[in-house]
């Protein structure tokens, strides 16, 4: 299951999490800065959270000690719908190469269950970007390069569920 | 059954391994093309779906007319991070203190 080459990864990628916490505690740790700094990747998010606003997403100090750029992701939101719905374009930009693998989609959904948790889903359209598709998926964990999405949300919600912030290495 | 119970009982089977096998290798597929690749009735792959899903371990979602399986390895990173990281860390900290233990007797 290793070799990258066996993988169809011109395609959508889906993760879903289920969070004991509220869409809009959800919808602020995606969307804050200061939330966003405490699991995954660690870098600041900023949000201009109305269509055709910009998102920027910072390096983590942790990154730029090891020479990344300051800007890591750039993008450009389409749809905001506090705290249910958000979807935006997502270029890695950090190297010449990733920010050649061009603009993805990317779709959170947060929905609240009759049971008092959230359900968050996470639908970034890849298509065309396959190393970056590879990223996601978490094959490059192995060399530093962090576990992709199923990492960013298992970190997050442990972080809402506990407080912990497990993303830190 | 707990969240942990579900992931491991959908595990516990190797046709339902097999079929997130197939979702690895491409994703985003519909029942009929998953029921291709094995010898089982339609309804004995939906039953293994819906186990799948129910574990989390599956997202099934609507794109036009079509219902698409999507391999959702979030739960699998779960039982990672709060099982497997956790003895694996308990022994690497267990080296750093043994390693300082003997820095210090030298």
């Amino acid at each position: 299951m290793s070799a990258a080459t066996d993988v169809d990864v011109t395609t959508t990628q889906v993760y879903r999490v289920y969070i004991k916490a509220t869409p809009q505690a959800i919808w602020d740790a995606i969307t804050q800065p200061e939330w966003t700094e405490r699991y995954g990747y660690g870098g600041r998010g900023e949000y201009e959270l109305r269509p055709g606003g910009t998102y920027i997403a910072y390096t983590s100090a942790a990154m730029r000690e090891q020479g990344a750029p300051d800007v890591a992701i750039r993008g450009e939101v389409l749809e905001a719908d506090p705290p249910r719905k958000l979807v935006q374009t997502w270029q890695m930009v950090m190297d010449a190469s990733m920010e050649a693998q061009g603009a993805t989609r990317l779709t959170y959904e947060i929905d609240e269950l009759p049971d008092g948790t959230s359900r968050l889903t996470v639908v970034h359209d890849l298509t065309g970007a396959p190393v970056l598709a590879g990223l996601m998926r978490g094959d490059m964990e192995g060399q530093g390069a962090g576990g992709g999405w199923s990492w960013v949300l298992s970190t997050l919600k442990t972080l809402l569920e506990t407080g912990e912030e497990l993303g830190r290495r | 059954m707990t969240d942990d119970d579900r992931v491991f009982k959908a595990l516990a089977d190797p046709t339902r391994r097999h079929l997130l096998d197939q979702l690895f290798v491409r994703d985003g597929r519909t029942l009929t093309e998953l029921e291709s690749e094995l010898e089982m009735t339609r309804f004995g792959v939906m039953k293994h779906l819906k186990v799948l899903e129910d574990a989390g371990l599956v997202v099934a979602r609507r794109q036009g007319r079509e219902k698409l399986h999507f391999l959702n390895p979030v739960p699998i990173r779960l039982i990672h991070d709060r099982w497997i990281d956790k003895y694996t860390e308990r022994r690497v900290s267990a080296l750093v203190d043994l390693k300082s233990e003997l820095e210090e007797t030298a």
